[in-house]
């Protein structure tokens, strides 16, 4: 065709699919062997457009088959692939190696037991998430069709129902690392998905379950959970948005 | 000795159709409920669905269930049960008022009611033009529907046992008695005794190299119920979603056309005017992803080597965009490195969900054959599943209907069952035949690695039954798959641990994986017509005397495959020519 004529749907051509060779670091433990954990070193050739997971997978199933991690959706929806990577809390499904250099340093999330390798306990993190109510509630009796709500209404909270659980935010903050007991911000999020929900009733339940010695107040606005978040939900200002909605009840 | 379990009702699964079963399983208080799932319930993947969940409620413009149950029929080629499509078309408006009422938070219209958009193959007036009847929640509506699910559980306190990795269905006398279980983080083997078992274990769409589906889908419970005598349900309609992130196969929503996206080719040209002049874009799944195979195969495809296809947002409000396809915007952003606000997104279709499946009555009751005989306590729901909703092709947004609809179903009726009945006695050794896979696959000394088998599975799958067919390819694939099951006997592990022996499962899984292709390519080379997903080149029309039948693919005592037929329910909708 005409190259003069521009071409609508023309774009540049995704980049090209060269490989390039990495040093990968891991932090491996393994409980029926290892006394504590150690790093393990491993170099390959990934394309810059792989994931970090697909790094992973490629150590893996190429060469290691004892690494376990936890994955599945690979690509940024279910939360499984939390880890630390070159110092910071991401999904290792949602970063690419190109946007890494050539050493890639893996850890898992901290603050929780390593259970093998890049797994870690979840089980006190949902206890957290449990504790906080983080369910609708409406005892009214049921309509026949939706209950209304403004698009305007339904925007306040709309961040917070991003949340995935994926623990990158709890697991972040320096709080929560001295502290095991604080609730953190994921729970915190979650609250505020329904304390902000116009059809919601457990408001005073919700904020009374925040309201502990491990709760809301131990947060001390450190931006490393909004830092970490990979859906990029606005958590320390929903933190904040929260604390104004218990100090308002309280007033 | 296994650690043993007894609950009335055992479910199988925790994605959008797990929970629900649960959820409407636990309403009945003479029975007890337990969850059971390889993975964290919101790690499923019924959360990756984005677009939307379909209903006629009516609430951007007029519609009705019996528009929603034709275009369910005509979009499933004329396979579709059309007691079902009717039954589900009903039940899954109030299924969706009964999700907000559980707090979901679908997107708004002005008025405050559940916003609805286009979708592909959704029309007014049986077919005159376009409907907005999905109900959607921006493009993360799985992801809510999950959640919701998953929060509603944690208020009714349902038992929930995560990374329990199902290895077994016991069935003793055409009754399941219960599963057997592999806990991950121990290593040990659980046997879960029930009254009624529910499977709602999704798809195996992981037997394909590009696929929306989830490292998870490895078709687990088709192989099992396979493996234990009972039929697969039409595996050879395999959906392929038209829009995957070129290469990597992300799923980009259908929503995105549903907002006025345009598929192009390489001159620019939007292709699907000369192939579904009515609704375009808008067509459905399987005539919209043979649309863009033939105009790459034709020379027409984008890039330097011409093998994939532009959606086109560009002329899209950006705020539109960013505030209803918020999620698919970034997935182009990072993994392609393509601003879709700005420039078109290269995608081409990619292995996205099984219209087959276990066979189930309308009640959610697993069928032992081609006529219709119960396997008494056992039920499936959801992907995994086939009532026959989608017959040869599933529309857009009508899986996270299946789900919510026969979710709901499976829980009242098992509960309904459990209640009714006495436990059957558990065969001794019901965990034996769990523990001699594993401990052959740990014991497997040979220089073969899963990797090498998957990738050769996932390739030549891709090559010989994917969008098209033929004699030829489906011949070849048989061959192949023989030569891989042979290659699969000498996989071994390196990881000779208890504690979250991922690489063992892994293997597990890749059996699983041998099971499902070959339940498909069988299938696929017994059909010799062309109808909805399933396309033969050497078949190209529609045989309608021949083939208006449920194919029931069977493995024999000695390994071998037999296909049989189910007959096709049929109603008010005369089977026509498929035209958009």
């Amino acid at each position: 065709m005409d190259a003069a004529t521009p071409t609508p749907g023309a774009a540049a051509p995704p980049p090209a699919l060269d490989t390039t060779n990495v040093t990968v670091k891991i932090k491996r433990y393994d409980p029926e062997k290892d006394a504590r954990a150690y790093w393990a070193e491993y170099r390959l050739d990934v394309r810059p457009t792989d994931r970090v997971l697909d790094v992973l997978n490629q150590i893996k199933w190429e060469m290691d088959g004892s690494l376990s991690y936890r994955r599945s959706c690979a690509h940024g929806v279910c939360g499984s692939d939390a880890m630390l990577i070159n110092g910071v809390n991401r999904l290792a499904c949602k970063l690419l190696v190109r946007d890494l250099g050539s050493t890639i340093n893996v850890e898992p999330i901290r603050g929780l037991d390593v259970v093998k390798d890049l797994i870690v306990d979840m089980d006190p993190f949902f206890d957290s998430y449990k504790s906080v109510l983080p369910y609708f509630v409406n005892d009214d009796p049921e309509p026949a069709r939706e209950r209304l709500q403004s698009p305007e209404d339904r925007e306040i909270f709309d961040e917070s129902t991003k949340c995935i659980l994926c623990a990158a935010c709890t697991t972040s903050c320096p709080v929560f690392w001295t502290n095991g007991n604080y609730v953190g911000p994921a729970a915190i999020v979650n609250a505020h998905r329904f304390i902000f929900d116009s059809r919601d009733q457990a408001t005073d339940e919700r904020l009374a379950a925040l309201n502990q010695p491990s709760g809301l107040w131990r947060c001390r606005t450190a931006y490393n959970c909004t830092e970490a978040c990979p859906r990029d939900i606005p958590i320390t200002k929903q933190i904040e948005e929260v604390k104004r909605a218990l100090l308002w009840r309280q007033a | 000795m296994p650690r043993a379990h007894k609950y009335d009702v055992i479910v199988v699964g925790a994605g959008g159709a797990g929970l629900m079963a649960a959820r409407y399983a636990a309403q009945n208080k003479d029975v007890k409920v337990a969850v059971i799932s390889k993975l964290y319930p919101t790690r499923s993947h019924t959360g990756a669905a984005q677009g939307g969940v379909g209903a006629a409620l009516g609430n951007v413009s007029e519609d009705h269930p019996e528009w929603h149950a034709f275009d369910t029929v005509k979009g499933g080629d004329y396979l579709t049960d059309q007691d079902v499509a009717e039954t589900f078309a009903h039940e899954v408006v109030d299924a969706v008022y009964e999700l907000e009422h559980m707090g979901l938070p679908f997107s708004r219209t002005p008025e405050g009611r559940i916003a609805q958009r286009k979708f592909g193959g959704h029309t007014r007036e049986f077919g005159k033009s376009a409907v907005e009847r999905a109900c959607y929640a921006a493009d993360r509506t799985g992801h809510m529907i999950l959640q919701t699910l998953y929060q509603q559980s944690i208020k009714d306190q349902v038992t929930f046992f995560n990374e329990f990795h199902v290895l077994d269905l016991v069935l003793e006398d055409g009754s399941a008695r219960g599963v057997v279980a592999y806990e991950l983080a121990t290593g040990e083997i659980h046997v879960f005794h029930a009254k009624a078992t529910i499977i709602a274990t999704g798809g195996n769409g992981r037997m394909f190299k590009v696929t929306s589906n989830a490292h998870a889908l490895t078709g687990d419970l088709t192989s099992i119920v396979w493996r234990r005598g009972l039929p697969i349900e039409d595996p050879e309609f395999y959906q392929f979603h038209p829009t995957g992130l070129y290469k990597i196969g992300v799923l980009l929503t259908e929503g995105a056309r549903g907002e006025g996206g345009i598929l192009r080719n390489k001159d620019g040209e939007r292709f699907m005017e000369r192939y579904a002049p009515s609704i375009k874009d808008l067509a459905p799944r399987d005539m919209v992803s043979r649309a863009m195979y033939l105009e790459i195969q034709e020379g027409r495809g984008v890039g330097p080597d011409g093998d994939y296809i532009h959606l086109d947002l560009t002329h899209i409000d950006a705020e539109i965009i960013e505030e209803r396809l918020p999620d698919i915007t970034e997935f182009a952003r990072i993994y392609l490195g393509v601003d879709p606000i700005k420039e078109p997104v290269p995608v081409q279709p990619t292995a996205h969900y099984a219209m087959g499946g276990i066979p189930t009555t309308i009640d959610t009751e697993v069928v032992a054959d081609g006529d219709g005989t119960v396997v008494r306590g056992l039920y499936a729901a959801g992907e995994v599943a086939c009532a026959s909703l989608h017959g040869a092709n599933r529309l857009g947004t009508n899986s996270l209907g299946d789900l919510i609809v026969f979710g709901r179903r499976a829980g009242i009726e098992a509960a309904k069952y459990a209640a009714s009945v006495e436990y059957e006695a558990m065969p001794a050794g019901a965990d034996d035949r769990a523990r001699e896979e594993l401990h052959r696959i740990r014991a497997a000394s040979g220089s073969e690695r899963a990797v090498h088998i998957r990738k050769e599975l996932q390739d030549t799958m891709m090559d010989n039954a994917s969008v098209f067919r033929t004699e030829a390819t489906l011949a070849k694939q048989v061959e192949i798959l023989a030569d891989l099951r042979a290659r699969y006997a000498h996989v071994s592990v390196e990881d000779d641990g208890q504690v979250f022996n991922t690489e063992l499962m892994e293997v597990v899984e890749l059996g699983f994986l041998l099971d499902n292709a070959e339940q498909l390519v069988y299938a696929a080379r017994n059909r010799t017509e062309s109808r909805g997903a399933h396309s033969r080149e050497d078949h190209q029309d529609r045989d309608d005397d021949r083939w208006l039948e449920h194919t029931m693919v069977y493995r024999n005592e000695d390994g071998s495959v037999r296909v049989g037929a189910k007959p096709v329910t049929l109603g008010k909708y005369e089977p026509k020519p498929r035209v958009y």
